[in-house]
């Protein structure tokens, strides 16, 4: 897809939670021994993806100093809202000191519910009905205790305040695609706690599946080849899976390697690509050119194409994600339990 | 408190916003009707630097109810960089690590909550900077 007037990113912030788990001492508890990733963050007892959404977004607008009043649209993709009814919108627009005059609402579509929020946005600029707008993915995701689910269900966030490139923006969107069909490979029903997922359909029908055939046919219509680009970023279940999603598609080590994050701070869901493409910003030089495919269970990929410009450098996130990442302090599963309001009082 | 006064609050709560004597120039936080410095009535509201270093501080062990859940907890009296001082929950921080000078910045977390299906009320707190 590709609007008629130009849209970009005008600035960005991405957040992490102070705290990790190492997934040896989820194991040692459950009695496993192959884990997928090294370790995981999770988030202190006082936070939510609420909470992690403002910090992501404070972080945005005070280094690309976007004026508060003109930004009019605020959407957050999460699957972990602390109400389920109760927009997340709501209290971030009286929090951030935007204006009332704004368009507000929560996304779901598991992990890629943020690019979808970005896609939302792009639209509305694009055609003049707003000036700028906040896109955000967040989640505290939760997995059933002992389940394979808890080994990489992560906090962190990212938000983007997009503009029209007319505006000066730090990276042009130069194109995007999404694809979605009915793939039931992971689901929450209304009123449950914990996510159920069918194991014969996670791999190849739901996440390579849609993140190849989103990515290909991008590629096609607009001819682009792997090796345009500087980096690419995937969507991040495990470790294993976006390696071998870039293998795939055409896409080196050396392109995956800054925006691949789980295998640190695990699966941050609809955080996830986009806390990769913050820390892509972070060192990406003017003129680089990003992929960025997400994957939401369903299921569904959106892929963009990001050209990065001259702005990058005055307006890079601060703090940048690796102080989030430099903070962390490893902490054992009692914790973590408790931290997680996984033990009923 | 209850949920109606919480949410009258939540403007300065979630934005670090007191009050200023329009006489005297003293701020406060919460903010105030009356300055206590001078005695003048008015006042208006200013959003405070989100920077200071801990002047005192003290661990809780045994809140009250509505704080249970995140006991304990480290309170601590914080000097902004205008001067201002005031009283603030820490978040983020190890017990052993907090000294005072140590330098903290405003953030954004929950308070507490109105039992599991009521509101939930955010506002500010202390972490040591990030920068
Ligand atoms: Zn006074």
């Amino acid at each position: 897809m590709k609007p008629d007037k130009k849209v970009g990113i005008y600035g960005y912030g991405a957040y992490v939670p102070r705290y990790l788990i190492e997934n040896s001492s989820i194991a040692g508890v459950w009695g496993k021994l192959a884990t997928p990733i090294k370790s995981k963050s999770f988030p202190s007892i006082d936070e939510d993806s609420l909470t992690i959404a403002y910090e992501a977004a404070r972080i945005a607008i005070e280094s690309s100093k976007a004026p508060r009043d003109r930004i009019r649209a605020v959407f957050i993709g999460s699957e972990s809202k602390p109400y389920a009814v109760k927009p997340s919108g709501t209290v971030l627009v009286d929090a951030l000191g935007l204006s009332n005059k704004i368009l507000s609402a929560d996304f779901e579509f598991a992990c890629k519910a943020g690019t979808e929020a970005i896609q939302a946005v792009s639209g509305l600029v694009a055609s003049g009905m707003i000036d700028m707008g906040l896109a955000i993915g967040t989640d505290t995701s939760q997995g059933r205790p002992g389940d394979e689910l808890e080994y990489t269900a992560a906090a962190g966030g990212a938000a983007f305040i997009l503009s029209r490139v007319s505006e000066g923006v730090i990276a042009e969107i130069e194109a995007s695609h999404s694809y979605v069909t009915d793939t039931p490979d992971f689901w929450r029903r209304s009123e449950e706690k914990y996510p159920r997922h069918l194991y014969r359909f996670t791999g190849e029908p739901a996440y390579f599946h849609h993140i190849t055939s989103s990515v290909t046919q991008f590629m096609e219509e607009y001819g682009y080849k792997p090796s345009d680009f500087k980096y690419a970023i995937f969507h991040q279940p495990n470790a294993k899976f976006p390696q071998r999603v870039a293998k795939i598609l055409g896409f080196t080590r050396e392109q995956i390697m800054p925006g691949l994050l789980s295998p640190i701070i695990g699966n941050t869901y609809s955080g996830a690509t986009l806390v990769g493409l913050s820390n892509v910003l972070d060192e990406a030089q003017p003129d680089d050119l990003i992929l960025l495919g997400s994957f939401g269970s369903g299921a569904g990929s959106d892929t963009f194409v990001f050209r990065v410009t001259d702005l990058i450098e005055e307006r890079r996130a601060r703090p940048p994600l690796k102080s989030f990442l430099k903070r962390m302090v490893t902490r054992d599963y009692s914790t973590y339990v408790r931290y997680r309001g996984k033990i009923d009082m | 408190m209850t949920e109606i006064s919480d949410w009258r609050k939540r403007i300065e709560r979630y934005r670090f916003q007191g009050s200023e004597c329009v006489k005297c120039g003293a701020r406060y936080y919460p903010s105030r009707i009356k300055c206590i410095k001078c005695g003048s009535e008015e006042m208006r509201d200013v959003e405070l630097p989100r920077r200071g270093r801990v002047v005192s501080y003290t661990v809780i062990y045994n809140p009250p109810k509505k704080f249970s859940k995140y006991a304990p907890y480290a309170v601590a009296l914080i000097e902004l960089v205008d001067g201002t001082r005031v009283l603030g929950q820490l978040t983020d921080v190890d017990f052993d690590k907090i000294r005072v000078g140590m330098e903290v910045e405003a953030t954004f977390r929950k308070l507490y909550e109105y039992g599991e299906d009521g509101h939930i009320v955010y506002g500010t707190k202390f972490r040591p900077v990030v920068s």
